[in-house]
């Protein structure tokens, strides 16, 4: 596979070629060309604004159809914490995760536990690893994403521990191999998502050579499918293993409040978390241990493939917290570590040699001095910078600004009056 | 464009300290841009951030120049504020000439020249009192 995927996609037919998603995008890669949206797809980090922000409906995120169980013999789903916060009336986890298995999975295991792992081995990793603080949460893969394209004097400061959701893959795929005897190719394990960018890395993981998940379903495709067997009167099989430690990932601050430390802040929504990342670039965050970023509004509730409103889904994750009767029990010295480190991202470099790049970048101030500085994305490009960039690399032309465009027809109606003249 | 090498020019408003630290996000967003290393861009960031900062609180405001060529990022700050009585006092951590005001913001914390001079390869610190200071400032990239 390619190692630029993303999993947000657009449809043609629904889009109008608007302005709404190339204003949102925080690392300007979605331009309208020929009356559509084109994403950029070595800038995308799939933070999903534009999934948010789409008056039409017309980005979407590429995930699985539940007919792909078919193609295995097992399967496992792996419910995000975040899948708890979406149902009015649940106040059994157990519930929810049999009502699961009663769509067709053969087994559950939840993503909520493998957090927990993560926190007890992230604890260990804070004492004796040699970060650079403020150490920053690699929970979300848009944020670390954005690191890498945006701010890679950072990529130092990442947590290196692989996802929650890998790590479940890779546990619930083992006890399935040892519970059934099936080969390995026989087992399906399904990651139920709230964003594009989880989707992803159920892909292409962040720090992992190797993905243990076979599919994603969006947490609002699975919704409906779950929601005829919730809170059935028919006995429930003891399924849940996490206790809220885990369950409260799915909020901003629920990573960071099971480190052992307070010298933390936990930030949520694209546009936060970028005036954060600069905080930190200008050293004005030595003082803090952890920095939990998070992409989403809320954290992983405000998900742009969750049905329920992320403050509403934020109230009900707290108030599962009452129903945990028991602490998890999590195994010592389980291996979270990355097998591959990250790279800097140099799709927004304006070219691989300094001197042609300092040349493009004179180019592109003397055209956005004679541009009207506006904004105001007629042309295609979010703003009248990017629409120098985008004119100095060859992707645009001066006369995409209409207001360029109207000086030029004057100019030309101009000349062609003094023809008359003469 | 002269001679391989870029420049920029900002001017820092001494009244506003909410838009202190927008002169050295648009130098790390054009050093990115140019292809320097990563390391090179914080070094940068920070020694600049820090001098946008002294110059809100202590100097009303001032210019910052910085020239970019493949071997190394140049910063030149200068000021009309009061100048630096000491700067052998200046230089010490924790040494700060700030208001109670300004310190109840979080700031003068009398890390500003120090940190300047740990992120930096070269500094050189010219400052008159009642006339003004100049900074120049110099991370290797080469």
């Amino acid at each position: 596979m390619s190692d630029i995927f993303h999993s947000v996609t657009l449809d043609k037919e629904k889009c109008h070629g608007c302005t709404n998603c190339i204003k949102r995008c925080p690392t300007q890669a979605i331009r309208v060309r020929d009356g559509k949206a084109k994403i950029i797809k070595e800038r995308c980090i799939d933070c999903g604004e534009c999934i948010r922000v789409c008056p039409y409906h017309a980005k979407k995120a590429i995930t699985d159809k539940i007919d792909i169980l078919k193609n295995y013999k097992y399967n496992i789903a792996l419910p995000a914490p975040t899948f708890y916060g979406q149902f009015p009336k649940l106040t059994d986890i157990n519930s929810l995760l049999n009502a699961l298995k009663k769509v067709g999975f053969d087994d559950v295991f939840e993503v909520a536990y493998a957090a927990q792992i993560i926190t007890n081995e992230t604890r260990k990793m804070l004492d004796n690893m040699q970060i650079e603080k403020p150490v920053i949460s690699s929970a979300c893969p848009t944020v670390v994403k954005l690191i890498c394209a945006r701010f890679p004097s950072l990529i130092d400061h990442i947590l290196p521990v692989i996802s929650p959701m890998n790590l479940a893959a890779r546990l619930a795929r083992k006890v399935a191999a040892e519970h059934t005897g099936l080969p390995d190719s026989d087992i399906g394990v399904f990651f139920i998502t709230p964003c594009a960018a989880k989707a992803t890395c159920a892909k292409i993981p962040i720090g992992a050579a190797k993905s243990y998940i076979n599919g994603t379903f969006s947490i609002k495709d699975m919704y409906l499918k779950v929601l005829p067997y919730l809170n059935s009167k028919e006995s429930c099989e003891e399924l849940a293993r996490a206790d809220f430690d885990g369950v409260c990932w799915a909020v901003s601050g629920g990573e960071a409040r099971g480190l052992a430390t307070e010298n933390y802040i936990a930030v949520d929504g694209i546009h936060n978390v970028i005036e954060v990342m600069e905080a930190i670039e200008d050293g004005k965050m030595e003082d803090i241990d952890f920095v939990e970023g998070l992409a989403c509004v809320g954290g992983c509730v405000g998900g742009p493939l969750n049905v329920e409103n992320n403050f509403v889904a934020k109230g009900r994750i707290k108030k599962l917290s009452s129903t945990f009767t028991k602490k998890a029990t999590i195994p010592d010295s389980v291996d979270v570590s990355w097998d591959i480190p990250l790279e800097h991202n140099t799709a927004m470099n304006l070219d691989d040699d300094m001197i042609v790049a300092m040349q493009k970048m004179e180019q592109m101030s003397k055209i956005h001095d004679s541009l009207p500085k506006l904004d105001c994305g007629s042309c295609g490009s979010p703003s009248c910078k990017t629409l120098s960039e985008d004119i100095v690399r060859g992707f645009a032309k001066e006369t995409d600004c209409i207001f360029k465009l109207r000086e030029k027809i004057s100019e030309l109606a101009q000349e062609m009056m003094n023809m008359d003249k003469h | 464009m002269s001679d391989n090498s870029y420049k920029l020019h900002f001017d820092i408003d001494g009244e506003d300290f909410s838009v202190a630290g927008e002169a050295s996000s648009n130098i790390k967003k054009v050093l990115g841009k140019l292809g320097v290393p990563p390391a090179v861009v914080r070094k940068v960031a920070v020694a600049t951030y820090e001098g946008e900062i002294n110059m809100v609180i202590h100097a009303d405001g001032g210019t910052i120049d910085v020239e970019i060529t493949p071997e190394c990022v140049k910063i030149l700050l200068k000021d009309k504020g009061p100048g630096i009585a000491s700067i052998e006092q200046a230089m010490q951590e924790g040494y700060s000439t700030a208001t109670e005001e300004v310190r109840n913001l979080g700031f003068g914390a009398g890390m500003g020249l120090p940190n300047m001079q740990k992120y930096t390869d070269y500094m050189n610190v010219d400052s008159v009192l009642g006339v003004g200071t100049t900074i120049e400032m110099h991370v290797n990239i080469k």
